[in-house]
């Protein structure tokens, strides 16, 4: 799935990558625990989380997931979204919560990796 | 063999990672496969994070060449009293503020070990922890 079809599914707003909306996800991940997104092996995975602080970041990197979207109202500090810029991160606001936000994508065909 | 250097000050969560990242960039720079690259920034960036959640500081020293490399952390913190203990899935000692910050399930080392070609971890209570993590690289460029 394109980001731009997940950021019309969760109506939510891209505040780093904003030219990269046709980049495709394969997967998704919904976790606030980091040291189980480090244990991920898949390629063009999309992490949702409601962790928004430095690690979360720093995780995707070392995962080499390229997408993350925040649910529930959760904000990108200045230096994060520095970071993921820095890593061709996308980052999503969505303000929906983890459930829905993973029901939402779930329906739409996004697939899981367990 | 480059051998590089980098400070880790316990508790300070912002720059966790910073060492790892430095290691990632190296490593892309040579060439070297995209899954033995993750497989040694993850175990690295999950020894830097213990490193940050329990020692009061530390470092990591980063020995590479084309074949492989070495990445050993050494700190000053309370150590690990029992080695094997902490390697279980599950069990861990980190606070409620590491735990904020997405870590502290017990899951670091047994990841670590899951990840590196060769894993050594030796500890001196009271004094600090020691960890070495090598890789074999078969990188097509750089020295």
């Amino acid at each position: 799935m394109r980001v731009s079809e997940i950021l019309q599914i969760l109506d939510a707003r891209i505040i780093c990558g904003e030219h990269r909306t046709d980049y495709t996800i394969d997967v998704a991940f919904a976790s606030d625990l980091m040291s189980d997104v480090l244990t991920l092996k898949n390629d063009h995975v999309l992490l949702i989380t409601g962790l928004a602080n430095m690690q979360t970041i720093r995780t995707a990197e070392m995962s080499d997931i390229n997408c993350i979207v925040f649910a529930r109202n959760k904000k990108a500090s200045r230096e994060m979204i520095a970071l993921a810029e820095e890593n061709d991160i996308i980052l999503i606001e969505c303000r929906y919560s983890m459930f829905k936000t993973c029901g939402l994508l779930y329906e739409a065909g996004v697939k899981p990796i367990f | 063999m480059e051998h590089h250097e980098f400070n880790i000050e316990g508790g300070d969560f912002t720059r966790a990672g910073y060492a790892s990242s430095q290691v990632k960039k190296m490593l892309k720079q040579m060439g070297v496969d995209v899954a033995i690259i993750k497989r040694t920034v993850v175990a690295a960036y999950e020894a830097e994070v213990n490193v940050v959640a329990h020692a009061y500081s530390g470092a990591m020293y980063v020995d590479i060449n084309r074949e492989e490399v070495k990445i050993e952390l050494r700190d000053q913190g309370p150590g690990i009293e029992d080695i094997e203990q902490a390697m279980q899935e599950g069990y861990s000692t980190a606070s409620s503020a590491v735990r904020e910050m997405g870590f502290g399930a017990g899951m670091g080392l047994s990841n670590m070990k899951k990840n590196a070609d060769e894993l050594h971890i030796e500890s001196e209570p009271g004094k600090g922890t020691r960890v070495v993590i090598r890789m074999q690289l078969n990188a097509t460029t750089g020295d």
